[in-house]
């Protein structure tokens, strides 16, 4: 055990908290998940490119720092403590780019990544279908051979697509194999929404905002190269991601401690309202900020050593996204008759009931914990 | 930043585990009930001696191991997993380095050949089989032998508590505040190391339990509305455990903020703990209910160590003057 940062990991979070210090607009830009707001965190996200710390984990030639995993926890909670804004470009840079660096030949890793950095192309997630959400596999978008035309053509449905009306490229998984069935036989793609034969429109989520979109592709060729990890490898290259989105990449633990910190400002300024019950709830929602950022330092360390177990991002899933509800729903109850006032605790509500739901609701992410953590026999559901 | 045992701590940790498997069985645990056979009990206490955990943080000029409180949580979550019958943490993690720095260490602490139990109020866990009695305050110390205590036995819920009250006044214990404290904190983190021991125990029993047990054609485990509870506990347990370990590397490096750490240790451990033991006790049904089949040995001690050195909401309350009033 050493839990003291090195001092370059030190200089390293000194230096980011100074440059967000400068550089968070002091008044919070309007939702990332509108149009107009999608375009001014574009303008933000140019910044942290310009000033490179767009990515700081990737290595230099790609736009990042070389950042160890640690200096990028730092910077992680030095961002969210700053209330710098949502970051946009996550579902490329933290969900596609992990699944890059696995799979991607260096042809893509250079063409992609380095666009990816500086938000010029901008990526967004294609997996659900409309019939295809907690059973994946189940998927019936498909991808026919095109020999000659040296490439794929794209038939189907996406949905629940976040940004997806504002994004640039979708990466998804289309089946490749008329044949085959379930898990097999599915290849992950790499599309432009520009390309002929694509249309998106985007709806509205729970919160209002147009931050999801249907994504129908009819006959859409795509060239050999945007397949990454291989033809009929799909799935196994899509769990990689979904690793991602459950675990430590997608949801660090500064966005928690930070909350949680804000949790506690709001509850010391509304001492008329606190109860002994409400007070328990203020302190249990810090105190889980406080276990699941110790949880995540325990899991890189032990990722490095090579000893993390199999279906542990579920363990990170189910306890952030339950740990986000509990606490946003004790910020509403400590403002009374205010939690319904549009606000940043009502929307973090709002935004925090998604969390259960998406990267695999928590009833799935229950059933792999239960089958592949503590090894309980397979349950019913195909 | 390297968050994991040492090699050594994880070495020491197999080891215990070792022994307790063989020295520690159900059976044991058994014998520490009131009209058991203490030698039984005796005998894992000595062998516990053997192996050093009365010893782990006594310094080596004491005849001690000079182990610090990392590999200590390690052992005694390991102890927990055993469910080890008899005031262990109180002997290993309180008394023994409390007693060792002020000079009035027992003969046959160290060789686990004398338990001692820790009195905070009147009823003594422990106190109808321990040798000794350190009674403990914020304002100090005193060693209360049992020639000269005065116990009346009290039925506990988990039998091998064997409680008891305890009158007599014991000889002051040259200590000062800052060594009482710390030794209270290592109560604390010491029982929510054995908590998380008695979980993962619990859970592994009931694993095992519900793959076998079949119903409706099936293994019930296969079911949904049995496999999430069981996630569930696990997550709880799972999340303690990180928490435990922090709390013990604080103590290590003696950090400002350990009174919070311990404190959050002790509240998720507990909280895992009992929501462990419901969820373990319904999933086993009526097997569940029954003093005959062991998962009731581990529930109940996790009952009493949930609330003993603090409990979850009392841990909670000191945390909310922390972080609500104080800064």
């Amino acid at each position: 055990m050493d839990l003291k940062e090195t001092p370059a990991e030190r200089a390293f979070r000194e230096e980011a908290r100074g440059w967000l210090a400068e550089n968070v607009p002091r008044d919070p830009l309007p939702s990332g998940d509108t149009r107009e707001g999608f375009t001014l965190h574009l303008e933000w996200e140019r910044r942290l490119y310009d000033a490179r710390w767009a990515v700081v984990s990737w290595p230099e030639p790609y736009g990042g720092r070389g950042a160890s995993v640690w200096e990028w926890l730092a910077f992680e909670e030095e961002y969210y403590r700053a209330g710098a804004p949502q970051r946009v470009t996550q579902n490329g840079i933290f969900l596609l780019a992990p699944t890059l660096f696995a799979f991607g030949t260096q042809e893509q890793q250079d063409r992609l990544l380095p666009r990816m950095a500086a938000a010029e192309d901008l990526w967004c997630q294609g997996w659900s279908e409309p019939g295809a959400g907690s059973d994946l596999a189940a998927l019936t978008s498909r991808a026919e051979r095109d020999e000659r035309a040296g490439g794929w053509r794209l038939t189907g449905q996406k949905t629940w697509t976040t940004r997806g009306a504002f994004c640039t490229h979708l990466f998804g998984l289309f089946r490749s194999d008329p044949e085959s069935v379930r898990h097999r036989g599915l290849t992950y793609f790499l599309v432009p929404l520009d390309a002929d034969g694509v249309t998106v429109r985007g709806f509205a989520r729970l919160d209002g905002d147009e931050g999801f979109a249907e994504v129908y592709l009819d006959d859409v060729f795509v060239p050999d190269d945007a397949v990454l990890g291989g033809v009929g490898e799909g799935w196994k290259v899509a769990m990689a991601t979904t690793g991602s989105e459950r675990g430590l990449t997608l949801r660090s633990p500064g966005r928690y401690t930070a909350a949680a910190d804000r949790l506690l400002e709001l509850a010391r300024a509304h001492t008329e309202r606190m109860t002994g019950e409400l007070r328990d709830r203020v302190v249990q929602a810090w105190m889980d900020a406080e276990a699941y950022r110790l949880f995540t330092l325990q899991q890189v360390t032990n990722t490095a050593a090579g000893t993390a177990r199999t279906g542990e991002s579920s363990l990170n899933k189910l306890f952030w996204s339950e740990l986000d509800v509990r606490l946003h729903e004790t910020a509403l109850e400590l403002l009374g008759p205010d939690a319904e006032l549009d606000g940043p605790w009502s929307r973090g509500f709002l935004f925090s009931l998604a969390g259960p739901i998406y990267a695999g609701t928590n009833e799935v992410q229950r059933g792999i914990v239960a089958e592949r953590v503590l090894g309980l026999p397979r349950g019913g559901r195909g | 930043m390297h968050f994991a045992l040492s090699g050594a701590a994880l070495e020491l940790r197999g080891g215990l585990r070792d022994l307790l498997a063989g020295a520690c069985p159900p059976s044991t645990v058994r014998a520490a009930w009131p009209g058991g056979d203490d030698g039984a009990v005796q005998s894992l206490w000595r062998a516990l001696g053997d192996f050093g955990l009365p010893a782990v943080l006594v310094p080596e000029t004491d005849g001690g191991l000079g182990l610090d409180d990392v590999v200590t949580v390690a052992a005694l979550e390991e102890a927990g997993r055993a469910g080890v019958p008899g005031p262990l943490v109180e002997t290993s993690a309180v008394a023994a380095p409390l007693l060792a720095a002020a000079g009035a260490l027992p003969k046959g602490v160290l060789d686990g050949a004398v338990r001692i139990a820790v009195q905070r109020r009147e009823v003594v866990p422990y106190a109808q089989r321990a040798d000794a009695f350190l009674q403990l305050d914020e304002s100090g110390a005193r060693l209360l032998a049992r020639a000269d205590a005065d116990v009346t036995a009290v039925d506990t819920v988990d039998g091998a508590r064997a409680a008891g009250r305890v009158a007599g006044v014991g000889a002051p214990v040259d200590v000062d505040p800052s060594q009482v404290r710390k030794a209270i904190h290592r109560g604390a983190l010491g029982t929510a190391a054995f908590l998380v021991g008695l979980s993962h125990r619990m859970l592994a029993m009931t694993v095992e339990y519900v793959k076998s047990r079949t119903q409706f054609g099936v293994p019930v485990g296969s079911f949904q509305a049995v496999q999430h509870p069981l996630a569930d506990a696990l997550v709880g347990v799972e999340f303690a455990s990180p928490a435990v370990l922090r709390a013990a590397q604080s103590m290590v490096d003696d950090e400002p903020d350990t009174a919070l750490h311990v404190a959050l240790a002790k509240t998720l451990a507990s909280d895992a703990a009992e929501r462990t033991a419901r969820t373990c006790i319904q999933a086993h049904g009526a097997m569940g209910y029954t003093v005959e089949y062991d998962l009731h040995l581990f529930a109940k001690r996790a009952w009493a160590l949930a609330a003993d050195w603090g409990s979850a909401s009392e841990h909670r309350a000191d945390v909310a003057r922390t972080l609500l009033e104080a800064r």
